[in-house]
């Protein structure tokens, strides 16, 4: 419960961070990705339903906000966090780099997501515009911000929620 | 008590849920509530404003720790940064002077022309509130913004959004002490616009890749004399059905014949800093308010 209560707090809070924040940091109107960084963190050091459920919330909250259509982003984050998941039986999250490499790889997918989803199906087809313009600075900063921010994450994981583990029952976590 | 045991244990079973299959069960939940927004226009309005309560509080003084780390920078300014800034200022103050004293004759002449016209409705003093930009879309792809005023204050869906020199964008959702504007350089933006000197009407839309140089794409401009050039001054045409009539948009920076020899494509310059924007303003009447306040002046008339 206890977990579940701080993992709440941490979307609010990187969701707050990222619409505010982040604002004042951005390079050429390109501000990095934090929720991104916030699902594949969860989802590297938790399994792949903390991953699916980070995602799920973090998605909502955009979509209630920002979305035109409710569910995209729900979607799209939720896939990013549970994919992230499988890393979470391969790799050890207290190496800076797997977090980063995946990172660049979501946020990649991400870009290409939301290009598909809400681009290509209005029949914007300079992807090459966006791929240089925006997909791939996105990718470079947020690869950047996640070499700090995921030493945060990790100890909020760490220090304030119980190990995945303990938690095998419940439908929170990887089976 | 064994036999207990194993059925308790299957019946636990069955409640752990594999990770793929509510991976599939949430899939299908998204994909039902696009769906759903797309069929119906499912409103998702009682989420947002619970979400809000939270939200936006937060959002207004996070903001406000912003501004006092810009405050600190700016004192940090150089004093030779300042006196060349003043300098600058000072000869940007003459330019100004001899445009407004342009401006203040043309006025005159608007004001005699208006008498004589008797165009009484000027769209100068519409009902304006001014409101604070809270928070900025969290991803790279769209221009939309949150502004700390809400219901409370008047505003509503739809109400057009203007900055000091241009019409910024419109309300798309409201709350009671918030509002989302989806500015008029959103790629999925589109206002129907026309030319002020010929009256030629068109179609304005944001398009992501122009949106670094602070432009828009003007489409469907229907121009068969020529007439409408570079500098051409663009405002919101009469005929929209959400954008008040006569707020300026920008001047037409290029334009080109389309393939089909009938309409015309280019660019437009819009006056407004979008990625310095700080403050808005929010009209507080409809276009179709005022649609129908004229029909009810009619109807009484007769």
């Amino acid at each position: 419960m206890k977990s579940k209560i701080i993992l709440a707090c941490t979307i609010l809070c990187s969701f707050l961070c990222q619409c505010t924040i982040l604002n004042h940091i951005s390079i050429g109107a390109i501000k990095p990705n934090l929720l991104v960084i916030l699902c594949v963190s969860m989802g590297l050091m938790r399994g792949r339903k903390s991953g699916l459920w980070t995602g799920f919330f973090t998605g909502v909250l955009i979509d209630l906000f920002y979305g035109s259509v409710f569910g995209v982003y729900a979607l799209i984050y939720m896939y990013i966090g549970f994919f992230s998941g499988y890393a979470n039986r391969i790799y050890f999250d207290d190496d800076v780099k797997v977090p980063m490499i995946m990172v660049c790889i979501a946020d990649f997918a991400y870009g290409l997501a939301v290009y598909v989803f809400v681009f290509l199906l209005r029949g914007r087809l300079a992807i090459d515009t966006y791929f240089l313009r925006i997909i791939l600075p996105e990718i470079f900063y947020s690869v950047i911000l996640t070499f700090f921010v995921y030493r945060f994450y990790h100890f909020i994981n760490d220090r304030f929620m119980t190990s995945a583990k303990k938690e095998r029952k419940s439908i929170w976590v990887l089976k | 008590m064994n036999r207990l045991k194993k059925v308790l244990k299957r019946v636990n079973f069955r409640f752990i849920l594999k990770s793929k299959h509510l991976l599939a069960i949430m899939t299908l939940f998204c994909i039902c509530c696009i769906i759903a927004t797309f069929a119906s226009g499912l409103t998702t309005a009682p989420f947002q404003d619970a979400t809000a309560v939270v939200i936006v509080p937060f959002e207004k003084s996070i903001n406000r720790i912003g501004k006092v780390f810009n405050d600190i920078n700016n004192s940090f300014k150089e004093k030779d940064d300042l006196i060349a800034e003043n300098e600058q200022l000072k000869q940007q103050l003459d330019t100004l002077t001899t445009e407004n004293g342009k401006l203040i004759s043309s006025q005159s002449e608007l004001l005699r022309l208006q008498q004589l016209y008797e165009l009484d409705q000027e769209y100068s003093d519409f009902p304006k509130i001014a409101a604070k930009i809270i928070s900025k879309d969290p991803s790279n792809w769209y221009s939309t913004f949150m502004i700390n005023k809400g219901t409370n204050d008047g505003i509503r869906v739809n109400n057009n959004v203007i900055a000091g020199k241009g019409l910024v964008g419109i309300v798309t959702d409201v709350g009671t002490n918030w509002a989302t504007v989806r500015s008029i350089i959103d790629d999925s933006s589109n206002v129907s616009a026309s030319a002020v000197s010929t009256g030629d009407n068109c179609i304005i839309q944001g398009d992501l890749e122009l949106i670094e140089e602070g432009k828009l794409r003007i489409t469907q401009l229907y121009d068969l004399d020529d007439k409408v050039t570079i500098g051409e001054r663009i405002v919101t045409s009469n005929i929209s059905e959400k954008y008040v009539e006569g707020l300026f948009i920008g001047y037409v920076s290029e334009v080109k014949q389309d393939t089909n020899n009938l309409t015309k494509t280019g660019t437009v310059v819009t006056p407004v800093d979008f990625s310095h924007l700080k403050e808005v303003f929010v009209i507080t009447v409809n276009k179709s308010d005022m649609i129908d306040e004229q029909a009810e002046v009619t109807s009484v008339e007769e």
